[in-house]
């Protein structure tokens, strides 16, 4: 009754915090230092080298891993071409039996792999925990019922598997990335030799722990450790049959050139400057949300995110006003609060990265925006930020930032707005807001892009395929179409 | 070249390149002469940049056209390369090989002409998403397509890469090849008279070297299918394609396929809720 006595005008201005709710890391156990996962176990690498990984959202050591040297990578894709030979003759039945068991422990242990992802990677944890994690698991599941089917995928072919494939996956979406590579590669029948990210290893070592709780044959997945030295190693040893990377144009055109007259296969997803386009009759409270979706997941540290709001000119106003207004109530902080919606920026270099970025939008006379936003004194973080005003020729309209900035542009009719979304080298995704069902089809045949979310933004699936057009890539993963890069067509 | 009859002085044909549904000679206004009888023109870099500046704006037109009128059209250029079977026949050399060789061509066109509204069917789908979505997938063509002809067979061999590029609904330029450029310079004639969209298929004849650097760097071009390059092109290919992420096509020569068409195709998911 006290509230019902309240001038309305102070009931609006009332504000409700959250108190914190955090998620325990108690059944965690992170060890000090890890070695290299070869041929079945942990081994002691030859490498010396050895560098901390750290929780970005503390600043804090979290462990110690190995930067693997060549005769490291050269171990375990011996232990990989080694184990082909078995693993590639098993009964398929028999290979998807052990993917099924991957993805029965990733649920088991889904909440120790969620905070270790969390730790490590500084997303918030409810989304370790309602996204990377079971799509993980549920990836293995879709490409385990695939192992002794594949006769089925491609009519009128025989696949055979490749060989070695030798995957480098980025920081953004460790296990997830991981489950991308290895699930397809190992259903085709062919072993892995995975390098994950230099500053998110731990999810791929706790998986090193999985496949061992799966009793996988040794040498069927290695994984090895390190920065982009390991990763050069990886890609061009001369007996890894086929590479896939997942990471950044500029390293994906260095892997592509390094590869010519190798003969091996290639797949890469590489960056991308998604516009996601809101028409005047979209629903603007669902459109604000598909829109903080797309690029505040995450942190905007997605590959596919939609870091270019092109607005109708009409609706522009009141969108952006809602928009501001919905920013001001994301919640930054502790990526282990459970009501945490940005958690921390995954590196310092990331950080510096989005900071130069956004200081050129403002240079070039962008107007800024972020709502008021207290940051953590430690650990890495950037507040949701918002440029208008913005020309198709600034770097923050042109440049992959991966970080939760938005550039927001303007069109008239249907066809500029084709025509700005497709101006840019990228061709990763693409979103479409518009009650018109016709018009949807319209800009979904006419958009560049590999995957086009209408009404709806950064949806997964692993019956889904994922990857570019253009200078995002080649190939897919996910789907049907994601086995086809580890087959062999006879 | 046969020898006219009865005295007679006959009409010698020019050959010229086929830039933007034009028959040209080359900017450079150079010539060769590849088996020391007929002039050739030898194509520059610029003409190349002419034809794929063609290309690129004939994509969209042509993808954009129904699977069915595609499928129709590349049936018409069967049609037209069937009528002209004498012509070249004699082209490549009168044989019981030569006879062959049209025949191959011919039923490839026939062959891809019937693929254009099955692909979709066949290699895309709709995919059963968990979550209240409805996800489909489908093939769309990835854009403009740079073509090393093979050398041999010089008819067969290049009709066999270019129709399942233009099959998917890409523009091709196509580098004819050196040493036995008859038979595709006067294919254009028949992609000419086939309704093909003038900009879809362009070809140019010229030495190699001159052109296949411009066409592997050129950033504007989506795919190389380097079906005509020795190894080390293929590598020099591989390393300028880096520069834009252009795909490199290596397919088995002589196969008729739909996975040689989707090599040139990109694969599209898109994805709506599905509610009230």
């Amino acid at each position: 009754m006290a509230i019902a006595k309240r001038h309305p005008a102070d009931l609006a201005r009332q504000t409700f915090d959250y108190a914190p709710a955090l998620e325990s890391t108690d059944h965690v156990k992170i060890e000090r230092r890890y070695g290299l996962f070869i041929g079945g176990k942990m081994v002691t690498p030859h490498s010396k080298k050895r560098f901390p990984t750290i929780n970005p959202a503390t600043e804090q050591t979290l462990a110690e891993v190995v930067e693997a040297d060549e005769a490291d990578v050269d171990r375990a894709v011996k232990a990989a071409d080694y184990a082909f030979e078995s693993w590639s003759r098993m009964a398929a039945s028999r290979r998807a039996r052990y993917l099924f068991r991957i993805s029965r422990i990733l649920q088991e242990r889904a909440r120790e792999l969620a905070v270790v992802e969390t730790m490590d990677g500084g997303k918030p944890i409810k989304e370790s925990r309602d996204v990377d994690i079971p799509l993980a698991a549920a990836h293995f599941f879709y490409y385990a019922g695939w192992a002794d089917k594949l006769e089925w995928a491609f009519p009128n072919r025989k696949p055979r598997p490749l060989g070695v494939a030798g995957q480098v996956i980025p920081w953004n979406f460790p296990l997830l990335m991981l489950a991308w590579k290895i699930a397809p590669a190992l259903a085709a029948g062919n072993t892995v030799v995975l390098k994950p990210a230099e500053t998110t290893p731990l999810s791929a070592l706790l998986f090193a722990d999985i496949c061992m709780q799966a009793e996988l044959p040794p040498g069927v997945v290695n994984i090895v450790t390190g920065g982009g030295k390991t990763g050069s190693l990886v890609v061009t040893h001369p007996d890894v049959n086929k590479v896939a990377f997942t990471g950044s144009t500029e390293v994906g055109k260095l892997i592509q050139r390094s590869l010519a007259g190798t003969g091996k296969r290639l797949t890469l997803e590489l960056g991308g400057k998604a516009a996601n386009i809101v028409f005047d009759d979209a629903p603007l409270d669902q459109a604000v949300e598909g829109i903080v979706n797309g690029i505040y997941f995450n942190q905007g540290h997605v590959c596919c995110a939609g870091s270019r709001l092109l607005v109708q000119e009409s609706i522009a106003e009141p969108l952006l006003e809602k928009l501001k207004v919905r920013l001001g109530t994301l919640r930054l902080g502790d990526p282990l609060d459970k009501n945490t919606d940005i958690g921390a920026i995954n590196s310092k270099a990331q950080l510096e990265k989005i900071q130069g970025l956004v200081q050129s939008g403002v240079e070039e006379g962008a107007e800024l925006f972020q709502p008021e936003c207290k940051l953590p004194e430690r650990g890495y973080w950037f507040p949701p930020t918002l440029f208008t005003n913005v020309s198709q020729s600034y770097r923050i309209a042109r440049e992959e930032i991966f970080g939760p900035v938005l550039s927001v542009l303007t069109f008239r009719t249907p066809a500029e707005a084709v025509e700005k979304a497709n101006n840019t080298p990228y061709g990763l995704s693409a979103g479409v807001w518009t009650d018109k069902g016709s018009r949807i089809l319209w800009m979904a045949e006419r958009m560049r892009a590999g995957v086009v979310w209408a009404n709806t933004f950064n949806r997964f699936d692993p019956t889904s395929p994922f990857g570019g057009y253009k200078e995002s890539g080649f190939g897919r993963e996910g789907g049907r179409h994601g086995l086809l890069p580890y087959l062999d067509l006879v | 070249m046969a020898k006219p009859a009865n005295g007679r002085v006959d009409v010698r044909k020019t050959y010229k390149l086929f830039i933007g549904g034009e028959f040209v000679r080359s900017e450079s206004g150079r010539a060769y002469r590849f088996d020391g009888s007929v002039n050739v023109p030898r194509g520059s870099r610029k003409d190349l940049r002419d034809a794929v500046r063609s290309a690129r704006g004939a994509v969209s037109g042509w993808a954009g056209r129904t699977a069915m009128n595609r499928g129709q059209i590349l049936y018409r250029a069967a049609e037209m390369l069937d009528g002209r079977r004498a012509q070249f026949v004699e082209l490549l050399g009168s044989s019981r090989a030569a006879n062959k060789e049209v025949d191959d061509a011919v039923e490839a066109l026939v062959w891809y002409a019937g693929w254009t509204d099955k692909l979709a069917q066949v290699i895309g789908g709709t995919n059963p998403v968990s979550g209240p979505y409805f996800n489909f997938t489908i093939p769309e063509p990835t854009g403009v397509v740079g073509i090393v002809a093979p050398e041999s067979p010089a008819l067969a061999g290049l009709v066999r890469r270019m129709a399942p590029a233009l099959c998917g609904g890409n523009a091709v330029v196509v580098l004819a090849p050196e040493k036995d450029p008859l038979p595709a310079l006067t294919l254009a004639e028949v992609l000419a008279t086939s309704d093909l969209p003038a900009g879809v298929a362009n070809v140019l004849s010229g030495f190699r070297h001159e052109l296949l650097p411009w066409l592997a760097a050129h950033m504007d071009v989506n795919a190389i299918d380097v079906a005509g390059c020795t190894p080390d092109e293929v590598t020099d290919v591989e390393k300028a394609a880096a520069d834009n992420v252009k795909r490199v096509v290596k397919h088995p020569a002589g196969e008729l396929s739909p996975y040689l068409i989707t090599a040139f195709m990109e694969m599209k998911t898109v994805w709506h809720p599905v509610g009230v």
